[in-house]
């Protein structure tokens, strides 16, 4: 009975769970809210992650990556859910280690998609980046809640959060939380966080070049996208999710 | 080709609606090229816009009529399968998107518009390569993102590449003069001349200056004032603004 004490649904007075879609929280229920993914990285391994995620259904998706020394972690992310999906990964570096993250929320409806991160730079000289963009319409919400923490010894930690939305339409909203807790003193910690619209002089100067508007959005989206998967290599990767991402767009307001 | 007739349009929208064309009337034939010149303010870069199909511009009365079609009940991009290209006065930086990926999804759109089979990679690089060597620009800047981190010499420049490979019946060129160097004039001019210089195809060429006239040499230059056309002639009075100023020559009607 105790066990089962534990296993509370969050509420939104939870900082992680602010933005969530409390709704598709409960249709989720308590059992997918202990399923974690371990992944450990020995020293100077590297893995890689691209993931499509989302589906007519609440997903939610949890990874723990621990870092050995040197070690790099990679996780490429197109969260395209028509219903709440959300995918939290929780990283812990050793000295010298690299997390990479990029991700994309994208999708109409009302839906709410979200990417939570928790990074933990334990130990001096390691790395983080994180590339968050997010393309919603209707009113279709993206969130990137991204905590980043840096112990008193970690010196020389570089850690970097970036997230842009653009809103086809009022009503969409999107939503960062960056939330950085620093108690070295030698560190490079940078985060910006932007929200616009569709750049309607780059689509009338395409349109009149003799694209169509849903060619000229889906170029613009492209390119807005792009900075996400930038430092995914694999180019059947990233055509893959890119992909996923562009045809996530279909049916999209022009 | 393109004919004018008592052009009326506003811009500020339908709550603040300010006139700026006020009955322009103009007739461009096939095989002319027509500049037109005319005062700060006298709607020149307004017409071009309304051409093109820019949105803000409101049509209130008149009509445009472009190889017997009626233009403005066309969309952006269905003018320009119809043949219609237009120069921009200050050319769209589009990052992430290469000119070569942005040109070949256009000129394919254009010829699927138009039941044309669409160029393959290879002969669109092969396409694209000539068209820049004649405007004498090299082609790693096509490779680049588009007018991204381009001079303004260099933007209007690659507006003259990107006709070239679009190949148009019409082009209506708003100020490509703006920002060029003496070289880069000549070089433009000289492209206009090779790509646009045809029996079939036509310029509106909308400038300030005499410079870009000595190289492209209108057959015809209208004077655009106060949303009209006040007053048609020759290259010869394309000269006389030049020498007495508009205020001048309107005054000697």
């Amino acid at each position: 009975m105790a066990e089962a004490a534990t296993l509370t649904l969050p509420t939104r007075r939870d900082e992680a769970w602010r933005y969530a879609d409390m709704d598709g929280v409960a249709r989720l229920g308590v059992a997918a809210l202990d399923q974690w993914q371990a992944i450990d990285v020995p020293a100077g391994d590297s893995v890689t992650r691209c993931l499509i995620v989302g589906s007519g259904q609440p997903e939610l998706r949890r990874f723990r990556v621990t870092l050995g020394e040197g070690a790099r972690a990679a996780f490429f992310v197109t969260n395209a859910g028509q219903d709440y999906t959300r995918v939290e990964v929780e990283v812990r570096l050793a000295r010298g280690a690299h997390f990479e993250f990029g991700g994309v929320t994208i999708g109409g409806g009302d839906a709410t998609r979200e990417f939570v991160t928790k990074v933990v730079h334990g130990e001096p000289e390691a790395t983080s980046n994180q590339t968050v963009r997010a393309v919603h319409w209707n009113t279709g919400t993206g969130n990137f809640l991204g905590e980043i923490k840096v112990a008193r010894h970690a010196q020389k930690t570089d850690a970097a959060q970036d997230f842009k939305a653009l809103l086809l339409e009022t009503g969409a909203s999107a939503n960062a939380v960056p939330q950085l807790e620093i108690f070295a003193d030698d560190v490079k910690c940078a985060h910006g966080a932007t929200v616009g619209e569709l750049d309607e002089a780059a689509r009338f100067y395409m349109m009149a070049r003799g694209l169509d508007p849903a060619t000229a959005q889906r170029l613009l989206v492209q390119a807005f996208l792009g900075d996400a998967f930038v430092a995914l290599d694999d180019a059947d990767e990233h055509a893959r999710l890119l992909d996923a991402a562009l045809s996530a767009l279909e049916g999209a307001r022009l | 080709m393109l004919e004018i007739t008592n052009l009326h349009a506003t811009v500020g929208g339908p709550d603040n609606p300010t006139p700026i064309l006020k009955g322009l009337t103009l007739h461009v034939p096939a095989g002319e090229i027509h500049a037109i010149m005319g005062p700060n303010g006298a709607g020149k870069s307004t017409l071009a816009n309304v051409l093109g199909g820019k949105p803000g511009y409101d049509v209130t009365e008149g009509s445009v009529t472009f190889n017997g079609q009626d233009l403005l009940a066309l969309e952006p991009h269905e003018r320009a399968a119809a043949g219609l290209f237009l120069g921009f006065q200050y050319p769209v930086e589009i990052p992430g998107v290469s000119n070569v990926q942005f040109l070949r999804e256009a000129l394919n759109a254009q010829r699927k518009a138009r039941g044309e089979a669409p160029l393959s990679g290879g002969e669109f690089l092969k396409l694209a390569k000539d068209k820049a060597a004649l405007l004498q620009m090299d082609m790693d800047m096509l490779k680049r993102q588009v007018n991204v981190g381009f001079s303004g010499g260099e933007k209007k420049r690659a507006e003259m590449v990107q006709m070239g490979i679009l190949d148009p019946a019409f082009a209506v060129l708003d100020e490509t003069d703006s920002g060029l160097d003496i070289d880069a004039l000549r070089i433009v001019g000289a492209g206009i001349n090779a790509i646009m210089r045809a029996p079939d195809k036509a310029v509106l060429l909308i400038t300030h200056y005499q410079r870009l006239l000595d190289v492209v040499k209108p057959d015809k230059v209208s004077v655009l004032a106060g949303g009209r056309i006040v007053e048609t002639g020759g290259p010869e009075l394309a000269l006389r603004l030049e020498a007495e100023g508009y205020d001048a020559v309107m005054a000697d009607g």
